[in-house]
């Protein structure tokens, strides 16, 4: 149980050695296919390592993720779209509308690798400690905070479609081709960002551990259950959860970048309102405050989503829907919960048996 | 001048969908403090209701006029409904609220798609609602829309109902007792429970009426809800949560800010200079407009 709640080291190290020997083998089991789609949902774990860390930790409901993951991911597509174009040439999509003679200004910095893949995580971090920030510090919180994170994702997404000559409008950078310098229609090269995927994010899941082991991630804790009493005590909870909020953009942004070259698009029905809130989901229902749950969830409810959506597309929708209500108003928990409190119950049922007689059991 | 007026007037009557889309949910999120994300699909409900009786009343007139109290009741009992079931076991969670609601309006969309089709339907407008009324004749006339006018006066008259019940009936008495002191209230004998149903009702009823609104400016469709839905909320987050006349002040201004925006740039870009407004306006007043002074900490 510790291994759920983020507890001793040496499950922590059996559990790493376990995920690294699982992802090492399952290019073995699995179709060209089926391995995309796993780098794919591996790409959504990431995502959910931040909101554990925001969210679960931190109390920090932000239904915006799919900005971060926009941001970096586009400014990876925007790299891997001049570099397929080459040099002198402007990206196909550009060629076809005709408005641009040239690069855009705002284009141009990503012609440059190095900043490129910079930018993927830097610019989510800028934003989101820009908007944290104005926000945390007037103290706006809660369901404010929330509405607002959510309003950002639906205007970032409408602003995305509003600029079709520069940002690819509704159908965003598709049909992307290399990887620096690697063919991504070779399956090769697709076997190796599956494995830069799954190493990136046990790399996150690390980071975010030692984050919550730290005196940090306690504080974190305290100024979700009691921010005031934080304050008083002399921390500035403000910073403390822009901290928080920053390293959850970061990480979203690093899932994008990750994501253009497994998936070969990125596209503003990505990174909406309701892709943002789906993020939050695979969380939820893993377990919000648990990390391995929510990478878990989050990996699980991406597969339902391909399995059942490819049969039944109306059933999916009722199904996630029944997930939301289902996970959160029964189980807030979510499925890491599940088992604490089975176990919890057996003691507790020993104990019950052995001292008190009658009720209490629950 | 006209240009100026004009814009004025049709950020006007965005404001008004805007305060027909918001009123309800000032009363389940401001006084209830319930973050309903499925109140999007209450209007989309009373939306579709217009379109059943349209197609079931041959008279368009007579089908809108009569839409207008259908759609409240069904609205208002889906609410009730969802209040019922859910909502009540979550009045101390109310982040797990918007993502549960969240839940439930997936469902009502996909309902909604099952049976009405994905592809959006229409209503007809009703001739006295069809033409225009010259506010300003001459060279460079201004003329503005029947059915904006209507839809202006429906929140108008949606505002003055409730705000006349929530300080003239009992009920009212009830629900501000309530959210002022939920203890103090069920001491003196007040069924809260009964209150939060009853307000909830009201508020998802309110939604109903605004549904029935926007058949007149739009298409009806399944996800015509998730569209109106965060507008509503940045509303009532700046004008105060729970704050009648602030909600009404911001979805004027707001209405006008996005038009005159509109006007002088894109769609697009008037949403996010909307926005970034609205999170400055936050830094001055990070309670919104109006707040009920309190002696707690936030």
């Amino acid at each position: 149980m510790n291994l759920l709640k983020g507890g001793s080291v040496r499950a922590w190290a059996g559990f790493a050695g376990a995920a690294v020997l699982l992802f090492a083998l399952a290019p073995l089991a699995l179709s060209e296919f089926r391995l995309g789609l796993l780098a794919k949902y591996l790409c959504t774990a990431m995502v959910a390592v931040g909101i554990c860390l925001a969210w679960g930790r931190g109390g920090l409901l932000t239904l915006g993720q799919g900005v971060f993951f926009g941001l970096g991911g586009y400014a990876m597509a925007m790299h891997l779209k001049i570099a397929d174009a080459g040099p002198g040439n402007l990206p196909d999509f550009m060629q076809l509308y005709g408005t641009a003679t040239e690069l855009p200004w705002w284009w141009q910095p990503f012609t440059n690798p190095v900043f490129a893949l910079a930018a993927t995580v830097l610019l989510p971090m800028v934003v989101a400690a820009l908007l944290g920030l104005f926000i945390f510090r007037r103290r706006v919180k809660g369901a404010y905070f929330a509405i607002l994170s959510q309003a950002l994702a639906a205007a970032f997404a409408i602003w995305l479609i509003g600029q079709q000559a520069t940002t690819g409008g509704t159908n965003g950078l598709t049909d992307i081709q290399g990887f620096f310098g690697y063919d991504l229609n070779d399956p090769v090269n697709q076997r190796m960002v599956y494995f830069i995927i799954a190493a990136a994010l046990l790399l996150l899941m690390a980071l975010a551990r030692q984050l919550i082991q730290s005196r940090y991630g306690e504080l974190l804790v305290a100024v979700r259950d009691s921010e005031e009493r934080v304050r008083f005590l002399g921390y500035d909870p403000a910073n403390v959860k822009l901290v928080a909020y920053v390293v959850a953009a970061g990480m979203a942004g690093l899932a994008g970048a990750l994501f253009v070259p497994a998936v070969g698009i990125i596209s503003p029905a990505l990174i909406g309102i309701v892709p943002s809130i789906e993020f939050v989901i695979g969380a939820a229902v893993g377990g919000r405050a648990s990390l391995v749950g929510a990478v878990l969830g989050a990996v699980a409810v991406a597969w339902a989503k391909t399995a059942l959506s490819e049969e039944f597309p109306a059933a999916w929708t009722y199904f996630q829907g029944l997930l939301f209500i289902v996970a959160l108003a029964f189980l807030p928990g979510g499925l890491a919960s599940l088992a604490v409190f089975v176990r919890r119950r057996g003691t507790r049922r020993k104990k019950a048996a052995a001292v008190v007689p009658v009720g209490e059991a629950a | 001048m006209t240009v100026i007026l004009g814009q004025t007037f049709t950020g006007i009557s965005i404001g008004a969908v805007l305060l027909l889309i918001a009123l309800g949910l000032s009363l389940t999120f401001g006084q209830m403090n319930v973050i309903n994300m499925a109140h999007g699909e209450f209007i989309m409900a009373g939306a579709y209701t217009t379109y059943v009786l349209q197609k079931s009343i041959s008279g368009a007139g007579i089908s809108l006029l009569v839409a207008l109290p259908v759609a409240f009741l069904v609205s208002g009992a889906l609410g009730a409904l969802l209040e019922w079931l859910l909502i009540r076991r979550l009045y101390l969670r109310p982040l797990d609220t918007l993502l549960v609601t969240w839940g439930v309006s997936l469902m009502l969309q996909q309902l909604a798609r099952d049976i009405f089709g994905a592809p959006n339907v229409q209503t007809r407008a009703p001739d006295w609602l069809t033409g225009n009324i010259t506010l300003i004749g001459g060279d460079d006339p201004l003329t503005v829309a029947n059915s904006r006018l209507f839809i202006l006066g429906l929140a108008v008259a949606a505002v003055v109902a409730l705000s006349l019940t929530l300080r003239l009936t009992p009920l009212g008495r009830r629900i501000r007792a309530v959210v002022q002191s939920r203890d103090l209230a069920e001491v003196s004998g007040i069924s809260t429970s009964r209150v939060d149903r009853t307000a909830f009702f009201i508020g998802s009823g309110l939604a109903g009426v605004a549904g029935v609104a926007l058949t007149l400016v739009g298409p009806i469709g399944p996800t015509m809800g998730t569209n109106v839905i965060i507008d509503a909320f940045l509303v009532i987050v700046v004008g105060g949560i729970g704050q009648l006349r602030g909600t009404v002040i911001v979805a004027f201004v707001l209405g006008v800010l996005q038009s005159v925006l509109e006007y002088s740039t894109t769609v697009s870009v008037a949403k996010v200079l909307v926005l970034v407004a609205i999170v400055a306006f936050l830094q001055w007043r990070p309670q919104g407009l109006y707040t009920l002074r309190t002696r707690s900490l936030v």
